[in-house]
């Protein structure tokens, strides 16, 4: 054993969680599960360590993406270890409980098979606290319609990497106006190459260049909607 | 001329002919090939590093800045990009900027002809193209921007939804034909070689030299 190794059982709940924010940096996957249990051990609600641990780590993570100080390689690996955390976390979520900031359902639309980005929501959403009804790849408007008539969210969010399947959105969003039924959701929309102008033209709620964003945004639209409720 | 001054620096142009086309790197062997096949000495080329693709918000700015440099010394500028990934931006440069480019989403389309890759778009969304270029770059442009070399773990990640690679070549060369099946292999996929040669780009710059 290397004398400088650092052995999380002896850390202070502070520097157990600093070191996790790391370790989640560094995509180190077993040392995320090791610091959730240990965690978990010492008493920590799920949710704490969910939100303050994984979700605060993953955080740091999206704002360095951000900025361009780390890249797709490195975010995907801190995804697979937060992914890990979560996975213990999930069943003690249920026993315990948390609190619920509303459903999601999301997909990448159709005639598109890239899921990065949208998977990176899906999960961000989860640790915000969203239920997320995640469909998968290749959705037609069908898909969509079924789900969202099933599930009855408060967020639809479409996905697309691809300047030849992104157009798909607007099928998407007119066949909900042709419906009647785009008033029902917030439409969040994302993908590389995206911009807020296309998220306009197209008649989304908004355009998420980020998983951040997507969660900023959707706390934002749902808290709009409860207090429209409340009023 | 080697791949790796056209990914990384670029091409520069000769300062010679009446007609500047302002291409990507990664199309330089393939448009010089038309050039002297077609005797086009009116034309003149220079290439934008092909890594640009990495990045693609910076290919308009790029573009932008070689077109303003070009103005005043030649009497058509031709920018040879399609969209990359641009998501328009790069089709609103140009318009602003008042030049043509060549159309399409990508070359992997051109190459094989905008109408015919349009129309089987439906049945293979799972294929990931491969070029002459982008064989020969491989690890330049694949597998090492997706940090493949360093988490070989993250393949599936990324290509886990992909069902073939389809090899588009340009030209009949067997040691590309082996490398694009090895490329398939390392990315799990399944393999397929389609001899395009140069599509649309071969009648788009027929119509450009005029």
């Amino acid at each position: 054993m290397a004398d400088d190794e650092i052995i999380l059982s002896e850390l202070s709940d502070d520097e157990l969680v600093l070191q996790m924010h790391d370790d989640l940096y560094d995509g180190l996957k077993e040392e995320i599960e090791e610091g959730v249990n240990i965690l978990i051990e010492r008493g920590w609600t799920p949710y704490d360590v969910l939100t303050k641990a994984l979700v605060a780590g993953m955080t740091i993570v999206g704002a360095d993406f951000r900025d361009g100080i780390l890249f797709v390689p490195e975010v995907l690996l801190a995804a697979n270890a937060m992914k890990a955390g979560m996975q213990i976390l999930k069943p003690l979520l249920v026993e315990t409980g948390a609190p619920r900031m509303g459903k999601m359902v999301i997909g990448t639309v159709k005639g598109d098979i890239h899921d990065i980005g949208k998977n990176l929501v899906a999960m961000m959403m989860e640790g915000a606290g969203f239920e997320v009804v995640d469909l998968g790849i290749n959705n037609a408007v069908e898909k969509y319609l079924e789900a969202l008539e099933k599930e009855q969210p408060d967020i639809l969010g479409m996905s697309a990497l691809l300047t030849t399947t992104m157009p798909y959105m607007k099928v998407v969003i007119d066949t909900l106006k042709e419906k009647g039924m785009r008033e029902d959701y917030v439409v969040l929309v994302g993908g590389a190459p995206l911009n807020e102008e296309f998220g306009k033209a197209i008649g989304a709620d908004a355009y998420c260049r980020d998983a951040a964003v997507a969660v900023e945004t959707a706390k934002q639209f749902v808290a709009r909607k409860h207090n429209q409720l409340g009023a | 001329m080697d791949d790796l001054t056209l990914s990384e620096t670029g091409l520069a142009p000769q300062r010679a002919g009446r007609i500047l086309l302002i291409a990507c790197g990664a199309l330089a062997h393939e448009i010089l090939a038309l050039k002297a096949a077609n005797g086009w000495t009116h034309i003149d080329l220079q290439c934008l590093p092909a890594n640009l693709h990495l990045w693609p918000d910076r290919i308009p700015p790029a573009v932008e800045a070689a077109v303003d440099e070009a103005r005043g010394r030649y009497e058509t500028v031709f920018v040879v990009y399609a969209d990359c990934g641009t998501g328009g931006l790069l089709q609103e440069k140009c318009r602003e900027l008042g030049v043509e480019m060549v159309a399409g989403p990508h070359c992997y389309s051109f190459f094989e002809g905008n109408a015919v890759f349009a129309e089987h778009a439906d049945s293979e969304f799972d294929a990931f193209y491969l070029t002459d270029f982008l064989v020969r770059q491989f690890d330049a442009f694949v597998w090492r921007p997706m940090g493949l070399d360093r988490h070989p773990q993250l393949r599936d990640m990324y290509f886990g939804n992909y069902r073939k690679l389809v090899y588009q070549a340009q030209r009949d060369d067997p040691a590309l034909d082996l490398k694009a099946r090895d490329c398939a292999a390392r990315l799990g996929l399944e393999y397929e070689r389609r001899f395009t040669g140069y599509g649309d780009l071969a009648v788009t710059l027929a119509e450009v030299a005029r």
